[in-house]
């Protein structure tokens, strides 16, 4: 049952075939015996449980909320929650409480859903690991799976069993391995430059990124302001739709938000794609893409041709500046928008009480970790009086180069665009932590960051499992606003593939053993 | 509003300054009200010829100062620029904080609407080009009364840019004629308020009241002098300057400052200094030193600030999504310096008096609904209301709604002085009964205190024999011819009347009886 649809449990629900405190516990139960994996921050059982309680009175009475209603779910600690601790998986936000829900944190609330925990991330979300967080790194659930430990039998012996396990990739990894897991049915991550789409790829899950300004960001810690969507993490694409039509619409709380009412998102079953026309970028076919990778991206291109779509060849010229363009753009909003944490109001503070300047100092220095660090050194240099002609507005140009480039490929007539989610499969822990942060982060977001920077909505589907038995994703684009045809797309596409489901079973008999 | 001002000086002596441009005198009372919201107005530097009023000695270098000013001034309105928290004068301290204020991280700006049509309409007042589209930026600088480490503003592309303030400064010898000057305002922005810190030095604690609603006008003003032809010195800058008074004390003080340093030899830095009240001197601020790098970014989570006229409006356009400038325009109520001309055309009143009106909160309404309820001359009403009435209430430091006389008991006195049904030294004894605020009209007091004029023609000439006859030494007098004994006589009279009798009918009187006698 913990692989089922949301709309699929919702029925079981609604006939009484499982009760929300059953399927709450479920869940929970679940959750102690993945603890290892390190999805979560806080476990909100006592939370889970109590809104669990008066769900089950709602389908008594007949009075369900809709199809979110008694469903568990959990949430990314950088979305504020009343009452729950929210960190960042930073020591800066340690036991920081936050007075207020995050406006999608609510919706999410006001629909019953059953709020499980807040899940693990890179500090601050930055990061494409989900390994750079104070609560330690993330552990793929596919490194457990039947599928990938079949494939490593083959092995030479003695390598010790769990020193190499794979990363969720990020920086919304807790998300996407507590959905990956079975603790829940959907996670909110966040997404700023892939950060939703690529622990999605990896976990082998369906993970979308909105259009900006399509979900409130009301309550979202942000990275980049001009950058950060609240992302959805799923299981299947009908579940990610209904949790984006629960979202998606204007909050006067978020001035970027649009103002036109949205309507419910429901997806169509698509039978004939043949008036589709999918572009392949051809900018994105690079030197470090995995073979494996590219070719089962050029086999979903062949599958849409052979149902009748239109596929070309399109050109995103500025692609190859985007990487650099987003590190000045990214540093510089996070320069600005960590400068709140100075240790005077909430957070973390430091004993050192000689000057409110060497309080801010030390504050600082012992609440960010050397990514964060790092990034504000950066934006701060960039936004300089001296450098900010040269940095900061040279980036905000080839910017909307960059976005630019996306508005003349679908001008031309192109539907959605169909690339890489990332360059290869999830990689081991060990091998992952050779390259510091930048690097990581400069090369996994590749694919997915100018999406961000163009403010388009983005989907990452499960494909195909590699040779080694893990999950690889491919990414959808679609035009602005165009959430609900471009998820339409990807679950035709979904059903087209048939990615199987994860096999943990062994896991879950023999947890005692990890 | 912003005025640039322009002085001179000359080296060694402190008398030695001159206004050239006054400092356009605005009560607080004018942007009373409660927000946390400022308009922030910067004037452009002043390089227009010098005039001076006395001559520089021989060998002596001019100098000329300059002065531009940024006011930050408060919007009044219900709740704050970015957020929707109330704002009221004199709450307790972090009473009044959303969430927002507090800067808990997610929380995002969205911004007031009626700030942005304060913004506008004040914009439209002083004769600025308005921006159909002005941007957000964030200034950052870390400080404990500024909670999210930086503040949003309108650097790049303000809401209001180039306007112009034309304004009456007194002149002359008794300062008594009035002459029109006009300052440029270089742009209005839009702008939050930082927290308010409080130091307490004994203990080394900073109190920081984060209800950024402290009701009061604060001026910084750039401060640079120069030698007349040469380019403009460097400048400083006096922050936090709260009254007018100290405005301009510290420009007098920092023009002086400056002289003198670059005389003897030394230089001036480009720095932010503060005035000491006490010592009546600026001093460097402490915690700035050098030259601060605000580090200006645009504010992501505010779009562009669009506004429309009545032909750029999007049709259909929802109302209450849309500002229109023109229907701003319209609710635009009469300017100062219109309203001044109108009171010298229509009342025939001195420049100077319609300044006064006009400097007062409500005084010129209480003058008008005066004006509209007596027969009395506008001339005499001018001046009961700016001498007798203002008089009474600077005496007693209260405002105009605050006076015990209405403008009908003083339309009411006004009458009864024009129908010479009383003199007017009667007519002061009136209005400071009125003021005693006992709910007497003027006719009660005048009738229960019998101050009305004697008409009764026979019981003066009665009043006169019998003064006479009781006074037959002055009566004597005047019989020798002495001119001045009469006025004796007159007034031994008036005061038997109680001053209720008009002198010139008692001169009749008299001069007809002694005549007879």
């Amino acid at each position: 049952m913990l692989g089922w649809t949301l709309r699929e449990v919702s029925a079981a629900l609604k006939q009484g075939q499982i009760t929300p405190i059953e399927l709450c516990q479920k869940c929970l139960s679940l959750i102690k015996k993945t603890k290892f994996l390190n999805a979560y921050i806080t476990v909100t059982e006592e939370v889970a449980l109590k809104q669990a309680e008066e769900s089950e009175k709602r389908y008594k009475n007949g009075q369900s909320l809709g199809d979110l209603d008694g469903i568990p779910v959990a949430v990314k600690d950088n979305f504020s929650t009343s009452g729950i601790e929210t960190t960042c998986a930073s020591n800066m936000l340690k036991g920081y409480v936050p007075p207020y829900n995050a406006t999608v944190v609510q919706k999410l609330l006001d629909q019953g859903a059953l709020l499980m925990g807040k899940t693990n991330l890179d500090e601050f979300a930055m990061g494409s690991g989900s390994t750079d967080g104070v609560f330690g790194p993330v552990k793929n659930p596919w490194s457990y799976s039947k599928q990938f430990r079949e494939k490593r039998k083959q092995k030479p012996r003695g390598e010790k069993e769990d020193s190499n396990w794979l990363i969720t990739g990020g920086s919304s990894g807790g998300s996407a391995a507590a959905v990956s897991a079975f603790t829940c049915f959907a996670a909110l991550g966040s997404d700023t430059g892939g950060s939703t789409r690529n622990p999605a790829a990896h976990c082998g899950l369906v993970g979308v990124k909105p259009s900006y300004g399509l979900v409130s960001r009301h309550g979202l810690i942000p990275l980049v302001n001009s950058m950060d969507v609240p992302g959805i993490l799923t299981r299947y694409v009908d579940d990610a739709a209904i949790v984006l039509g629960i979202l998606a619409g204007h909050d006067p709380k978020d001035s970027t938000t649009v103002q036109d009412p949205v309507k419910p998102f429901v997806l169509p079953n698509l039978t004939d794609v043949s008036k589709l026309c999918i572009g392949i970028p051809k900018e994105y076919l690079v030197p470090e893409l995995s073979s494996e990778v590219r070719s089962l991206w050029s086999k979903a291109a062949d599958l849409f041709e052979s149902e009748g779509a239109k596929v070309i060849d399109v050109s995103l010229p500025h692609t190859s500046y985007s990487i650099v363009c987003y590190h000045v753009l990214c540093t510089s909003e996070v320069a600005s928008n960590m400068a709140r944490f100075d240790g005077l109001e909430y957070g973390h503070r430091c004993d050192i009480d000689v000057s409110t300047e060497a309080m801010y100092a030390a504050t600082r220095r012992e609440g960010f970790n050397d990514v964060v660090r790092g990034r504000i050194l950066s934006g701060n240099f960039f936004l300089l009086k001296e450098n900010y002609e040269n940095y900061f507005i040279k980036a905000q140009k080839v910017r909307r180069l960059i976005a630019n480039d996306f508005v003349n490929v679908f001008n031309s007539g192109v539907d959605v665009l169909l690339t890489p989610t990332t360059l290869s499969e999830a990689v081991p822990y060990l091998e992952f932590i050779k390259e510091d942060n930048r690097t990581r982060s400069a090369q996994d977001d590749i694919f997915t960051q100018a999406v961000n920077m163009a403010g388009l909505p983005a989907v990452s589907i499960p494909v195909a499992l590699s040779k080694h038995g893990l999950p690889i994703g491919l990414q959808f684009i679609g035009r602005a606003f165009c959430d609900q045809q471009l998820l339409t797309i990807a679950k035709w596409f979904e059903k087209q593939v048939q990615f199987p489901v994860i096999q943990l079973q062994e896991l879950l008999n023999d947890c005692s053993s990890i | 509003m912003a005025a640039p001002v322009l002085r001179w000086g000359c080296p060694g002596t402190c008398r030695a300054i001159a206004w050239v441009y006054g400092v356009p005198r605005r009560r607080r009372g004018a942007w009373t009200g409660s927000t946390s919201s400022w308009i922030r107005g910067q004037s452009s530097l002043a390089q227009e010829p010098l005039h001076t009023s006395r001559k520089p000695r021989k060998g002596e270098h001019k100098w000329a100062a300059v002065v531009g000013l940024e006011i930050h001034a408060q919007i009044s309105s219900n709740s704050k620029l970015f957020s929707g928290s109330q704002v009221c004068f004199a709450a307790p301290p972090n009473s009044l904080v959303s969430f927002f204020d507090a800067s808990l991280p997610g929380t995002l700006p969205v911004l007031n609407r009626r700030c942005v049509e304060a913004a506008v309409m004040t914009g439209l007042a002083l004769n600025c080009h308005i921006n159909k589209k002005s941007l957000f930026d964030r200034k950052h600088y870390f400080y404990a009364d500024l909670p999210a480490g930086y503040q949003i503003t309108q650097q790049r592309l303000p809401i209001a840019v180039n306007g112009s303030l034309t304004y009456g400064i007194c002149v002359g010898k008794r300062r008594s004629q009035v002459t029109t000057r006009t300052v440029r305002v270089k742009q209005i922005q839009l702008e939050q308020d930082s927290g308010k810190s409080l130091h307490d030095d004994l203990r080394s604690q900073t109190l920081v009241d984060l209800n950024r609603a402290e009701g009061q006008l604060r001026v910084d003003a750039n401060v640079s002098v120069h030698h007349p032809g040469e380019p403009l010195g460097v400048r400083t800058e006096v922050k936090n300057l709260n009254s007018i008074r100290f405005l301009a004390k510290a420009i007098d003080y920092e023009i002086q400052r400056q002289i003198k340093e670059l005389e003897n030899g030394g230089e001036i830095l480009n720095e932010t200094r503060s005035f000491d009240y006490k010592l009546g001197c600026t001093v460097p601020m402490r915690d700035k030193e050098g030259k601060q790098d605000y580090r200006f970014m645009p504010e992501p989570n505010l779009p562009p600030l669009l506004l429309y006229d009545t032909t750029s409006l999007p049709a259909g356009a929802d109302s209450q999504q849309v500002i229109n400038v023109d229907q701003i325009r319209e609710r635009l109520p009469e300017l100062p310096s219109v309203t001044r001309e109108r009171l010298i055309q229509q009342y025939g009143m001195l420049p100077e008096h319609s300044f006064t009106l006009l400097n007062e909160v409500g005084l010129l309404e209480f003058f008008q609904n005066v004006i509209k309820e007596t027969r009395a001359e506008p001339k005499k009403v001018t001046s009961w209301v700016l001498n007798t009435f203002l008089g009474y209430l600077k005496l007693q430091n209260l405002a105009v709604r605050e006076s015990p006389v209405t403008a009908s008991a003083l339309a009411e006195l006004l009458d009864l002085l024009d129908s010479k049904a009383i003199s007017s030294s009667a007519a002061k004894q009136v209005f400071e009964e009125l003021w005693k605020n006992e709910g007497k009209t003027p006719a009660q007091i005048v009738s229960e205190k019998k101050l009305e004029l004697m008409q009764d023609q026979e019981a003066l000439e009665q009043l006169c024999r019998s003064v006479m006859q009781g006074h037959p030494e002055v009566v004597m007098d005047v019989k020798k011819g002495n001119p001045r004994a009469i006025n004796r006589l007159i007034g031994l009279v008036r005061k038997a009347t109680l001053g209720r009798a008009d002198p010139a009918v008692i001169k009749a009187i008299l001069e007809k009886q002694l005549s007879c006698h």
